[in-house]
Formats: structure tokens, C-alpha cells, sequence
């Protein structure tokens, strides 16, 4: 009976081998994209055993690790949880992380190959890594004046900086606490979170950099650009602004907001047609320039791209293939058209910085564990929109908007501020959403704010009354008044 | 087998019995498994307690109590077996102390009541293991006793199969009904009734094997059996298939099956018997699949676990997760998150081993189980007696498939199937089964390399050598 036996011993070994095999497989191929897969719980109780790096504002961190005593090392605290999540995000235990937590997350962790030589001594030394800081570009000022301007509304605020793109104030409202989120308490975690989820006001949307509205009449800087731009137009070119205007092919009428025409004999200068946002005038001028005149001037200003900054934002839309009345409609920012508060901030910035359009971005510096800065973010030039000389000259027409114009709330005594305001429709029933943007100083401007307030009331003057005075107390705040 | 047996001959009185080698081994794995629980200790920075010495002392106390009943009851057993097993219990201790204190921490973490620890009960049953391995020693004084009791045994080895379908004492735990509950203990009656069915398979194809062998007609150059010689196999066939489906059982039944068709090969020297074996097990293996959807369900979780991962495939899923946290080295122990994977401490400890040891330790591990089975193998060729030898391979592949089954289910091979781990799993029935096992091989292991003083029955020496002509 040996040789069966021998046999079966040959059998088994084989099975022997398969099994070696296939651990060695799984242990050794397969366990880094193991690793990495969703629903692995495994990194995240690491990340928590090591002290994670902190997200600063200026000099004092708005996300910090604290030790906790538990079996989950550390804990992660926001100090002014509501006024920064749209840019920490959240750091749970079980939906994972957001925001700045996630896309820092090689750095807060310690794992970014920014700190190899780090890296090299945990190794010898058997340490665990500590994390990295991250800076932001976040102006505490600015970024408080919006928030306290939000309260109670529904809507976000965007500031930059025009000549760098860095980004000074990214705020929502309403919004919500990560420190909850990213408590050790799945139970209170998960009730927080459904809590989050079922607010029709949708308080986890990162508003400023996803939510798409139509950008109603702020978009009339965006066409005033392209009008400029087609040389065809100036400042002082004359054109029809009549009570109300025809569609092409259409029995729909495009009415002014005060219903009154632009001016006398029903004619109206580009300049005075920012001024008092005149509809008719603008309408007009969208068919005179067509719809690829806009969606190229919209396009280099930064519609249809999708900016990380590191947070992913929403690219901003142009409708695809307007006919007449849709391009008319388009023109005064109707229709399809679709803004982020990031984009309308771009758009005002890109006309304060003489056309040329900075790519926004978030993150100032990376610090190692030590807080030695291992890198910097140089600003970078998304391109150039208009030429410097139409930019002056758009410019000084929005300073007209403020201190002439539909703008008024938006003055600040010793300061040129130039602005435009804004009032869409999103459908039928819905409340209009208010809309000013901004830069100052017009001369040489160190902010550019976009400011969106989404359940505003019906009237155009709602720019003014809602958003004017936030886009107001930021520029304020950014200029140290 | 023919230059052993020769050596073993003219050896005779200076065969070496090679106990005390046994002795250092044992030593060396109680040191590999005192090491592992105060690394425990070490990775989550708590000092080693009392409970730690106490069950070192007492798994050491152990092992020296089965080494002395070896050393004066069967002095000529391999030297090897018993401080593998020894090993392989040593480090499932480790392993249920470490997870216990996983455990204990979550619960901490929750709030909610500090579960008990099992690595007591664990304790307590390695002890009642070690007096049941004790007393298979001394009472059993030579294994043929056994073929006397064939019929006997096997009828008591199928009632404990299918015990669990009992009504009042069988129970049913996660969905397999495998269970008997009396009074306030319950045991798995399958892992007893395996060595009981290996002995009465030993026993009646030793009686068998003559006419099972013989060959009506040739196809394909493989001997067919006769029709009427098919009765046991498909006789085995049937009870595998009604284990899988009243019992819902399926590690248990293809371990059943798989054993019947292995030690049939043996005892016949036919092949065909494997083919029909193989088709057989394909065609219930078909069965299964397209009648019962609990079958399909471990073959579909098995092809795609991810699109399970938070249901049925959970398991497996997270067992992925913790070999692959493993990696090549291991996390360390204590170092982990075995606790992570349910049923870490039975089914899938050997997950929670890669996880803290990395392919590295499963490997050694694995290769651990494959010295004690090749000791097992060994010892079946080299007994002399035709039921010793099909009874020392019976046992030795029963350990070798239940480690490829979990193991490999474990670890996604295969599908995945409810078997415990051989002495590493936490649980009474398969510990104290895997010992009785220990115990028997040592019995024929002893018998084997014993000198020869009488010559081995005239009849007996015939029949091998005319088998081998």
C-alpha cells in the first residue's frame, strides 16, 4: 500500500504549494491595492495611532490631534468647527475623510515623500511618523466677515487674491461641525451625518466651490468683457435699451427689472448698461456678439474647468449650442448658465488683475513634523482673459456699478471698489439667488469676493440689499478697515 | 517501506528512541509560544499578569506530562509529531489570549461589558485533551485492538454524524446545524465521529480491499471495478450529500468524502477509483450548486467577494484585508487588528495569524502542518500491519484535508467552508479530536519503529508479498 501512499503524499504536497502560493499572492502581490480598497478599515485605525499633522491659518490651527487616553490614540479637533469645514472637511471613523483631511492626507499623516529623510529615520529608529503640517492661503478675517455676513442665509462667500489666485476666504451656510463627525463615536457619527444628509439646505455641499447657480446679472461682466474684446464695442459704444426687448423667434420678451427703459430715446451706453444692470441692452448685445464670442470669453475666464484646489470644484458652465433667444438669455446669465462662487470670484479677479487669470489654490506652504517648510505653492497663470487695457477699462466701468449704480452697498469711503450685482432665477417657483462680486482697490486690488446668497428675495435690488454689504465687510476685512 | 523495515531488523535492540529529542522540542515550542504572549504584552504596554504565568506553567506542566506518558508507554514513537501539535496548540493559545484582549479593548471602547475571556476554556479543554490523549496511551496498548471493533465503531461514528439533526440536542449556529447541546455543554459530535469512521474505513477495507481491487473491465487503460463493489463508495457518497444537505455542512461532508475516496485508493491500489471518486464529487458538488442556494451563495462570494464585501462576503473580505495588512513580515503581534475579522479566535485565526505575522509566519506555520502529516504519512508506511498503515494515512489525510479546506477557504483558494483549524481553532470538540488523533498516530508510530522480537503473522507477510508481485 506504499505507493498509494506515496502517491497521496505527492497530492497533498501540491495542494501544500497552492496554498503557499496563494498567500504569498495575496500577502505580497495583491496587498497594496488590498490596502487601498474602500471599506478597509485597517488605515484609518493606523492614522489614528499616530499623531496626525495639524491644518493651520495663519499661525494657529483650525484642525489639531489630541491625545485621548483610548485605544484610538488621537482625537480630531476643530477649533471653529462650522467656520472652516468647507475647507478642513472631516476626519471619520466612518465615512472616511474630506476637504483639506483628504486630499493632505500624505502629508498630515507623515506618509508624503516630501519627508523621506524623515521617513528613513522612523525606519531606523523604529518611530512612528508624525505628521506634516499644512498652511492654507486662509485670511482669518476675511474668512470670519463672511461667515458672520452668511448667518441665517443660505448661500456661500469666495474671496481671492487676484494677483496670486491664493484663495482668502472660502465660507458656507449653513454649515456644519466636523468635531462630530470626527468624533471616536460611530453611533453619535452616523446620527450627526443623517441628520446632515436629510437638511433639505444641504449643509455637507462644499457650496462655495460646488454649488452651481445661474450667475444672473454678473455674468453681464462676462459679456461687457467679450463685447470689448470683439473691438467692435467701447465703454461709450451707444446701444438699444429699450422697456423691453424681442426675442429673436420668440413671442417671450426680455423685460427690464425697474420695467422702465435704459435710457432716453431708449438708448443706453455700454457703460451706463452695467451701471444700472439693463437687461434689454445686454440681451441685445448677446446676439450682436453670438453665443461663441461668450462661451470663449466665459472659457478663459475659467468656465468648463474643473480647478483642484487641492479640493476638487465644480466646473462652471456655458450652454453647449444656444439658439438666438437661449444666447440672449445667456447674455444676463440666464438660462443655462451655471457659476460657482469660485468662478464669479475668478471672473472679478481676472478683471482686477488685468485679464490675466491665476489658477486658485488653498494650500500655502507644507511644513514637515518639525513646522520646517518643505514646500511652497508658487502661484500660476490659468491664461489670459482680456487684454490689460480692456481689463482697465471694464474695471472702472464695475467702480461706476458701485459708486454710480446698482451697487451701492458695496462703498467703502476712501476706496474705488468695483463691483457687480446680480439676481437669477433657478425655475418657476424657486426664490431668486443674489449674487455680487467685487474687487478692490480698483487700481491695484488685494481682494476679489464673490458673494452668493441662494433664497433671496424676487427683486433685482436683492444683489445690492444681500450680498453687497458681505462682499463689503470682506474687502474690509482683507484691507484692514 | 522494504529498506526501513530492513533497517529496522538488523537494528534491532539499538533502534534509537530519540525521546529526549522529543524533550528539547517540546521545550522549544513552550519558548516560541512564552515569547509570542509577552510580546502580547509588549506591543499593547501591559505587564504580564498572573494569568500569563499560570497558563504557561500550565500548558508546560502539560506538554511534560505527555512527553513522560511517551517516553514509558510508547517509547519508540516519532519524536516529531508530538511537539508539532504541542507547537500548533501553543500558538493558538497565543492567539486567543492576544484576540481576548482585542476584545476586551473594543469592548472597553463601547462601553459595553468586558466579554469572557476564552483563552481559560481554551486552557481547560487542552487539558481534557491532554487526559483523554493520555488515556488513549495507556489503555490502548496496541492499535489492532481497534479492527476488532470495526462495525461497532463505525455505526457509533455515524449516529455522532448525524447527531446534530437530533431533535432537542442538535442546534444550529450560523445556519449549519453541527451542534449538540446537552445540559450546559455543546460539542461538535462531527470532529469525534471523523476518527471514529477513519478507524471503521481502516478496519473494513482492510477486509474489503481483495474484491474492491478486482478489475471486470479495462477503459482507457484504467480498471473498472465491478458493479456491485460500487455499494460503499456510493454508500459514502450518499451520507456526504445528506451531511451537506440536512446539516448544512459543507467542510464536514467534502472532508468525509474526500478521506472515503483517499483511503479507498490505498487500500485498493486502483486509480479508477479516484476518477469514479472525482466524478462522483463533481457531479454532487453540481448537485449542490443548482439545488441549494446556500452553496451557490459561498461559490459566488467566493468568485467576487467585493460585491459582498458588506454582507455575505464580509467575512472573507476582511480576512483579505487582514493578510494583505500582514504582508511579508507581519504586523507584529499585538500589533494588528485581528479583531477586525469575525471569528477570528475559530474559522479564521489563521487570518488573524498572517495578519500579526505576516506570509512569513503563515508560511513556517503551514509548513508545521506539513512536517506533522508527513510524520503521519511516514508512519503509515512504515507500520507493518495493513489496518495500521490505512489507519495512520486515514488520520494524517483527515488533518492534511481540514487544513487545506479552512485554510484555503481562508484565504479565498477555495470557497469557503465552516471547518475549524486543527488545534490552533478555539473549541473543545476539535482540540480533544486532534489529540485523540496525536495519540493514535503515536500508538502506530510506536508499533512501527519498535524492533521487531516476533516475526509479523505468516499471513500477513504472504499477502504483502504476493501484493507486491
Amino acid at each position: 500500500m506504499n505507493r498509494p501512499i506515496r502517491s497521496i503524499s505527492l497530492v497533498l504536497g501540491v495542494l501544500l504549494l497552492a496554498l503557499l502560493a496563494n498567500i504569498t499572492v495575496i500577502q505580497v502581490v495583491l496587498a497594496g491595492d488590498y490596502r487601498d480598497r474602500p471599506g478597509n478599515q485597517r488605515n484609518l485605525l493606523e492614522e489614528y495611532d499616530r499623531e496626525r499633522g495639524p491644518i493651520l491659518v495663519g499661525p494657529n490651527p483650525v484642525a489639531r490631534s489630541v491625545e485621548t487616553g483610548n485605544t484610538l490614540t488621537y482625537l480630531r479637533e476643530y477649533d471653529n468647527g462650522p467656520l472652516y469645514a468647507p475647507i478642513t472637511g472631516f476626519y471619520s471613523l466612518v465615512y472616511g475623510a474630506t476637504g483639506l483631511e483628504r486630499t493632505e492626507n500624505r502629508v498630515l499623516t507623515g506618509r508624503s515623500s516630501l519627508f523621506v529623510v524623515d521617513r528613513a529615520e522612523q525606519l531606523f529608529a523604529g518611530r512612528e511618523p508624525r505628521g506634516g503640517a499644512v498652511t492654507t492661503t486662509i485670511d482669518a478675517r476675511a474668512q470670519r466677515a463672511a461667515f458672520t455676513g452668511l448667518r441665517g442665509k443660505r448661500g456661500a462667500v469666495v474671496a481671492i487674491e487676484p494677483a496670486t489666485g491664493r484663495v482668502l476666504a472660502s465660507v458656507q451656510s449653513p454649515s456644519f461641525d466636523p468635531n462630530i463627525l470626527s468624533s471616536h463615536d460611530p453611533e453619535a457619527i452616523r446620527e450627526y451625518y443623517a441628520t446632515l444628509e436629510a437638511d433639505p439646505a444641504k449643509p455637507l455641499l462644499n457650496r462655495p466651490i460646488v454649488s452651481l447657480n445661474p450667475p444672473g446679472s454678473t455674468f453681464k461682466v462676462v459679456t461687457a468683457a467679450a463685447a470689448l474684446a470683439s473691438g467692435r464695442f467701447t465703454p461709450d459704444s451707444v446701444l438699444p435699451g429699450p422697456r423691453s426687448y424681442n426675442l429673436p423667434d420668440s413671442i417671450k420678451k426680455i423685460r427690464n427689472w425697474n420695467g422702465l427703459p435704459c435710457g432716453p430715446d431708449n438708448l443706453v451706453t455700454l457703460r451706463e448698461a452695467l451701471e444700472m444692470s439693463c437687461n434689454t441692452a445686454f440681451a441685445w448685445l448677446g446676439n450682436e456678439l453670438g453665443a461663441d464670442a461668450l462661451r470663449t470669453q466665459a472659457e478663459a475666464m475659467g468656465f468648463e474647468t474643473s480647478f483642484e484646489i487641492p479640493l476638487r470644484a465644480a466646473a462652471s458652465r456655458f450652454p453647449a449650442d444656444p439658439d438666438d433667444p437661449q444666447t440672449a438669455m445667456s447674455a444676463i446669465g440666464q438660462f443655462d448658465v451655471r457659476a460657482t462662487a469660485l468662478q464669479m470670484a475668478m471672473v472679478a479677479a481676472a478683471v482686477g488683475n488685468n485679464g490675466r487669470v491665476m489658477e486658485p489654490y488653498l494650500v500655502q506652504e507644507v511644513r514637515g513634523p518639525d513646522l520646517a517648510v518643505l514646500k511652497t505653492t508658487e502661484p500660476t497663470a490659468f491664461g489670459e482673459a482680456m487684454t490689460p487695457l480692456n481689463a482697465v477699462q471694464l474695471a472702472d466701468m464695475m467702480v461706476g456699478v458701485v459708486e454710480d449704480g446698482t451697487g451701492s452697498n458695496a462703498q467703502i469711503p476712501g476706496v474705488r471698489v468695483a463691483g457687480k450685482t446680480g439676481t437669477a432665477q433657478t425655475g418657476n417657483d424657486n426664490p431668486a439667488v443674489a449674487w455680487f462680486i467685487a474687487f478692490a482697490p480698483a487700481e491695484s486690488p488685494e481682494v476679489a469676493v464673490a458673494v452668493v446668497v441662494e433664497d433671496a428675495g424676487a427683486a433685482e435690488v436683492s444683489g445690492n440689499q444681500l450680498a453687497a454689504p458681505i462682499a463689503r465687510s470682506v474687502i474690509e476685512a482683507v484691507l484692514r478697515r | 517501506m522494504t529498506t526501513t523495515a530492513a533497517s529496522a531488523t538488523t537494528t534491532e535492540g539499538r533502534q534509537p528512541r530519540r525521546r529526549n529529542t522529543e524533550l528539547l522540542l517540546l521545550v522549544f515550542a513552550w519558548g516560541i509560544g512564552l515569547l509570542g504572549t509577552l510580546q502580547v504584552g509588549w506591543a499593547i504596554g501591559s505587564e504580564p499578569d498572573s494569568g500569563l504565568w499560570i497558563t504557561s506553567g500550565v500548558v508546560g506542566l502539560l506538554a511534560l506530562v505527555m512527553h513522560v506518558v511517551v517516553r514509558f508507554r510508547a517509547p519508540y514513537a516519532d519524536p516529531i509529531l508530538l511537539p508539532m501539535a504541542t507547537l500548533l496548540t501553543i500558538l493558538g493559545l497565543m492567539m486567543i489570549y492576544r484576540i481576548d484582549i482585542a476584545a476586551a479593548r473594543r469592548a472597553e471602547l463601547n462601553g459595553s461589558p468586558t466579554p469572557t475571556p476564552d483563552v481559560y476554556s481554551q486552557l481547560t479543554w487542552f487539558t481534557i485533551a491532554v487526559i483523554l490523549f493520555v488515556a488513549v496511551l495507556l489503555l490502548l496498548r496496541d492499535h489492532r485492538v481497534l479492527q476488532r471493533y470495526t462495525y461497532t465503531l463505525g455505526l457509533l461514528g455515524l449516529i455522532l454524524l448525524v447527531l446534530p439533526l437530533a431533535p432537542i440536542i442538535g442546534t444550529t449556529v450560523n445556519g449549519a446545524t453541527l451542534w449538540v447541546r446537552v445540559g450546559g455543554l455543546s460539542f461538535q459530535p462531527a470532529e469525534m465521529a471523523k476518527i471514529l469512521l477513519t478507524i471503521f474505513f481502516a478496519g473494513y477495507l482492510v477486509e474489503k480491499r481483495d474484491s474492491l481491487a478486482l478489475v471486470r473491465t479495462k477503459v482507457l487503460g484504467l480498471g473498472l471495478p465491478r458493479l456491485k463493489d460500487l455499494g460503499p463508495l456510493v454508500v459514502a457518497w450518499l451520507v456526504s450529500l445528506a451531511v451537506l444537505i440536512f446539516e448544512r455542512d459543507l467542510g464536514t461532508s467534502l472532508l468525509f468524502f474526500g478521506l472515503f475516496v483517499a483511503m479507498l485508493y490505498i487500500a485498493t491500489q486502483r486509480r479508477s477509483w479516484l476518477v469514479i471518486g472525482g466524478l462522483l464529487f463533481l457531479a454532487g458538488a453540481v448537485l449542490a450548486y443548482y439545488l441549494f442556494g446556500h452553496v451557490r451563495l459561498r461559490v459566488m462570494v467566493w468568485l467576487d467577494p467585493w460585491t459582498y464585501a458588506t454582507n455575505e462576503g464580509y467575512q472573507i473580505v476582511q480576512s483579505l484585508f487582514g493578510l494583505a495588512n500582514g504582508g511579508i513580515l507581519g504586523a507584529g503581534i499585538g500589533q494588528g487588528f485581528p479583531n477586525l475579522v469575525p471569528f477570528a479566535n475559530t474559522d479564521f485565526i489563521v487570518a488573524a495569524l498572517g495578519e500579526e505575522l505576516g506570509v512569513t509566519g503563515l508560511i513556517a506555520l503551514l509548513l508545521a502542518y506539513a512536517i506533522l502529516i508527513e510524520r503521519g504519512l511516514r508512519t503509515a508506511i512504515t507500520v507493518r500491519d495493513p489496518f495500521g498503515q490505512l489507519l495512520a494515512a486515514g488520520l494524517s489525510i483527515t488533518l492534511a484535508l481540514q487544513v487545506f479546506v479552512i485554510v484555503g477557504g481562508v484565504t479565498r483558494l477555495i470557497p469557503l467552508t465552516g471547518l475549524t483549524t486543527p488545534f490552533l481553532s478555539y473549541g473543545g470538540s476539535s482540540l480533544i479530536a486532534n489529540w485523540i488523533i496525536i495519540a493514535l498516530l503515536l500508538r502506530i508510530s510506536d508499533r512501527a519503529r519498535r524492533p521487531v522480537i516476533t516475526p509479523p503473522s505468516s499471513d500477513e507477510a504472504l499477502t504483502q508479498v504476493v501484493r507486491r508481485a
